[in-house]
């Protein structure tokens, strides 16, 4: 069965922005490989971690949503593994309601995405306030 | 000033108490809790960063269970912390 699924992971900062673009590419192309179908990608770049990791207090994140069968995860987490240049990473498998928001969240914030990293750090706070508007 | 003097209540006046507690995942309509938006989850922590009892924010059980998950998810990408002193 074909479930969405989301995986996040965070490189360490020492690498260049080069191997930085090698390490995402070889998880896509795993992906690919293993018949996935790449929905959605996002860069955040350097994030400051809440706590040290390794002895690093920053880290470079990534995020892929994509659509695949179960059993993909299990050799992309074992890539995860065995790669030293990851710090964290975290896969996790959205449900309808998880899909929807996702969509939502992506439709509001194209035109941000689109443009530069400060345009980023606004939409986080626009969404804060979506979130209260909300209540 | 006189009649200042002369008010006097026989009852405390209720100020805010019996303030019915919601949901306000139910309220609002929101179905799914989101990991990677550590501003928004902010609000069910304590300022050491352990999670607020449903007792204190009025969740239902059903959204306290993903607002836990969605904080230990969240603290496992250091978005936010494990331990802090001062979070608020």
């Amino acid at each position: 069965m074909v479930n969405q699924y989301e995986t996040v992971f965070i490189m360490t900062p020492v690498l260049s922005d080069q191997q930085i673009k090698e390490t995402v590419k070889k998880y896509q192309s795993l992906l690919i490989d293993n018949k996935a179908e790449i929905v959605f990608e996002h860069n955040w770049g350097m994030r400051k971690l809440a706590y040290p990791i390794q002895k690093k207090t920053t880290g470079f994140y990534y995020l892929i949503e994509f659509k695949a069968e179960g059993n993909v995860i299990a050799t992309l987490e074992t890539a995860y593994k065995r790669d030293e240049t990851l710090l964290r990473f975290l896969t996790v498998s959205l449900d309808k309601h998880a899909v929807a928001y996702n969509e939502k969240k992506r439709a509001n914030g194209l035109k941000s995405q689109q443009a530069k990293k400060v345009e980023v750090k606004k939409e986080v706070v626009n969404d804060v306030f979506t979130n209260e508007e909300e209540e | 000033m006189a009649n200042e003097t002369e008010i006097k209540y026989l009852t405390p006046i209720a100020v805010n108490t019996n303030r019915k507690k919601y949901c306000r995942f139910k309220k609002s309509g929101i179905k799914y809790i989101d990991y990677k938006d550590a501003d928004f989850l902010l609000k069910f922590v304590n300022e050491q960063g352990k999670i607020l009892p449903r007792r204190l924010t009025g969740t239902s059980n059903k959204y306290q269970k993903k607002v836990a998950q969605a904080v230990k998810r969240a603290r496992h990408l250091a978005l936010m912390p494990y331990v802090a002193d001062l979070l608020k």
